[in-house]
């Protein structure tokens, strides 16, 4: 029963601010390198160019959302071939699923866009204000003198103008971008694209600012999927407990030779941007950063002690390892049957996407009988069939396009106006001609019920045919 | 997250005070600003209710200060629609007939206009498919009563046909003879020239033996509007007799009961009122380009 004697618990906490203190290392390096690589790419891409000829936009990578198009280099997606854009998203799941049960939360800490732009923004923050106790100290003076004020206003505003260049850089995969900047600094770009940029720039602002840590314990699913998906071989980060414990300082006299290497110097929890104690074990607000192991092992460098009291370890490890045994060697962890199996499934995916896009055919037709009425008779008693035939040109220049048909003697093609079977298909456009084939009176198809036939587009300018297999319907009486 | 007072111990966490057979429960609160937000979406929420149409009543809801409505978005939303196409529609009302399919803009866009204003207006009597009914012409075919060029369409649209009330200067105007019902043939004649028709479109007749005397009662009764060879006038809409299209059928009885009692198939005028220019001729070409279009002289 409920002790009523204890005044009732605050159902809500503050949050506790974080200040991560600077580190230096290996894994600090290489999020550095991800970092400037990720958002490199993120702004510039947009800005690329890319030439596909007097009627196709040049922009390297384009989502024409309004044309119904993408662009990507010498990659143009048609939305009847959106498939490919499916099979990507399949495979940046399985993608996820491989790299989680290899090395954990190895997305949350390296690559996802909310723990990149903190960073980014906490390294603007040191950059203006200084280390995590300098920054302390800001936090806990009340009075809001004028350094104060300066240095959060300074912060602020670097915090904002990232946040407009991120909100910006996304409406630019959207439409041409040099226009587009121009409009937008002119005044003249759309409403959508002002409120874009306007909510994400809010969003990156308060999210890379303010909320941080609070996105991926409150806010994100993520933790609670990925950790279906390790298992004890998985690689992630931990605190080898049973060399560091008991924690202690290290001071003469005081028993130090009963103590674990840990020396209690929380070099671990003043780096880590989640605010947690890795010591505690794995937990859910711990996105795997690895900021806590350069933290350490710069500890264990100045005491003398071998590196690696937080590192990278699997579970299954952990029994070898308190045992006095040497723990297995990497590879072992992650070749393991599921990790292959996810390697597989990814590649299999991956390779059919290449095949499936290199053997794309160049120009395509679609034909629609039209089936109301089925027929029609003419005024000298032949048999008329109506079909809607639709002609893909995927090329940057009007093609001329030639029908013709096969697989009947009797049956004739004419095209709703054109004098020939030739069509002017305007560049990159699905084009609609109502085509017409005709039976002459008393002729067998005429009077059958059905007859298959096939119909047949050549391009003129390079040979390339396409054919559609459709059927003819003779007066059924 | 961290705390120095916080020991990984489990027995100093704080707790809620709850406590269920020696379980206890743990505070893991949520934060404030999880709190805030939903407070603020209250807060919302009662602006929502006031700003926009929310709380029901009898027969109606409550309006909302800002006075929005659905009925009055779909208006604005049809009224932009026009503004936007009122550039197009005027290049449709003026342009020569004859050069609407050579723009391949104002191609596109009469071809997908017409076909809208054909499902709304005409497919009632020729079908949604155009390929007409008994009584009602097929406009798939290449048969036409009253002409099948752009402007022949055209005029039949606006002026509809044996439509007395329009006032426009030419009214497609004509009315076959009832030959039997006013008594103009006797049944024998109507019998002869009857099976004399059927041999026009190369048709068994009923009784072959009747077809030259019906071939005279067709030169006298007949030729003035169908023509002396059969194949009809188009001037007075005179269907003609000699193709593999019947209007209402071709057979004896069909053709007996046409001579006997005769036809006068009407449409309305779709000018004026109903239909405006840009729209008739939208119509027009769509009609056209159903594939028994013919091309203007």
């Amino acid at each position: 029963m409920a002790d009523t004697e204890t005044p009732a618990p605050s159902l809500y906490e503050a949050r506790e601010p974080i200040f991560p203190r600077r580190v230096s290392g290996k894994f600090r390096n290489l999020k550095w390198v991800l970092m400037a690589v990720m958002l490199g790419i993120y702004y510039i891409t947009p800005w690329l160019r890319w030439d596909r000829g007097p009627e196709l936009p040049d922009q390297a990578v384009l989502l024409d959302l309004a044309g119904r198009r993408f662009f990507f280099f010498m990659i143009e997606i048609w939305p009847h071939e959106f498939y490919f854009v499916a099979g990507l998203l399949v495979m940046a799941g399985l993608g996820l699923f491989l790299f989680t049960s290899a090395l954990g939360r190895v997305w949350c800490g390296y690559a996802c866009p909310q723990t990149v732009w903190t960073d980014l923004f906490i390294l603007v923050e040191r950059w203006i204000e200084g280390d995590r106790n300098a920054r302390l100290r800001l936090h806990r003076q009340k009075k809001w003198d004028f350094r104060k004020l300066r240095l959060r206003i300074t912060k602020w505003v670097a915090w904002f103008l990232i946040a407009l260049a991120t909100g910006g850089a996304w409406v630019f995969y959207f439409t041409d971008a040099p226009t587009l900047l121009h409009n937008l600094v002119t005044g003249q770009a759309h409403a959508v694209a002002y409120t874009t940029i306007l909510i994400l720039t809010a969003t990156t602002f308060a999210f890379g600012g303010f909320a941080r840590e609070q996105i991926c314990i409150y806010a994100c699913p993520w933790p609670r999927i990925q950790a279906a998906m390790m298992d004890e071989d998985t690689l992630t980060v931990g605190y080898r407990d049973w060399r560091g414990e008991p924690r202690g300082k290290h001071r003469k006299g005081e028993g130090a030779d009963q103590l674990g290497d840990c020396i209690d110097c929380r070099a671990c929890v003043n780096v880590c941007p989640m605010g947690i104690d890795i010591r505690d074990g794995q937990q859910l607000a711990c996105i795997t950063c690895a900021l806590c192991i350069d933290a350490c092992d710069d500890v264990m460098e100045k005491i003398g002690k071998p590196r690696g009291l937080i590192d990278y370890l699997a579970l299954s490890d952990e029994d070898r390892e308190r045992g006095g045994s040497t723990p297995r060697p990497v590879w072992k962890h992650v070749f393991r049957p599921r990790v292959i199996l996810y390697t597989a499934l990814w590649s299999l995916v991956g390779i059919g996407l290449v095949f499936a896009l290199f053997m794309r055919p160049e120009i395509e037709m679609t034909v629609a009988p039209v089936r109301n009425p089925t027929f029609v008779v003419l005024s000298d008693g032949s048999i008329r069939n109506t079909y809607d035939v639709r002609l893909l040109n995927k090329h940057g220049e009007a093609r001329p396009f030639e029908l013709s048909l096969t697989g009947s003697d009797n049956l004739s093609l004419s095209l709703e106006g054109e004098d020939d079977m030739v069509v002017d298909v305007p560049a990159n456009e699905t084009y609609l001609q109502r085509v017409y084939v005709t039976a002459p009176k008393g002729t067998e198809e005429a009077q059958d019920e059905r007859t298959s036939f096939s119909l047949w587009v050549e391009d003129l300018t390079n040979g390339t045919k396409a054919e559609n297999d459709t059927v003819f319907n003779g007066r059924d009486n | 997250m961290s705390d120095n007072n916080k020991k990984n111990d489990d027995l100093d966490y704080e707790t809620t005070g709850h406590s269920w057979d020696g379980i206890q429960e743990y505070n893991k609160p949520l934060p404030k600003w999880w709190l805030m937000v939903f407070y603020a979406c209250i807060i919302w929420g009662v602006g929502y209710s006031i700003a926009f149409p929310a709380w029901p009543g009898i027969k109606t809801a409550t309006a909302g200060l800002l006075g929005w409505s659905t009925r009055g978005n779909v208006e604005q939303a049809i009224k932009d629609h026009e503004a936007e196409l009122a550039p197009i529609n005027e290049r449709l009302a003026s342009v020569e007939l004859t050069a609407i399919t050579s723009d391949p803009e104002l191609n596109t866009y009469a071809l997908n206009a017409g076909a809208a204003v054909f499902r709304t207006w005409c497919a009632q009597c020729h079908g949604s498919g155009a390929a007409g009914a008994k009584g009602y012409p097929n406009l798939l075919d290449d048969d036409w009563l009253w002409g099948g060029t752009i402007e022949d369409i055209h005029y039949t649209v606006t002026a509809g046909i044996r439509n007395e009330d329009t006032d426009v200067d030419y009214i497609r105007q004509s009315a076959m003879p009832a030959f039997g019902r006013d008594e103009l043939l006797s049944d024998e004649e109507i019998n002869q020239v009857v099976n004399f028709v059927m041999t026009l479109s190369g048709e068994e007749p009923q009784n072959a033996s009747l077809v030259e005397a019906g071939a005279e009662v067709f030169d006298i009764n007949c030729a003035s509007c169908h023509g002396a060879d059969g194949t009809g006038d188009r001037f007075q809409g005179a269907p003609n007799l000699t193709d593999a299209i019947w209007l209402y059928g071709g057979d004896f009885n069909t053709l007996h009961d046409t001579v006997f009692n005769a036809r006068y198939g009407i449409m309305p005028p779709m000018g004026g009122a109903d239909l405006s220019e840009a729209e008739i001729r939208a119509v027009a070409t769509y009609v056209h380009g159903l594939g028994g279009g013919e091309a203007s002289e």
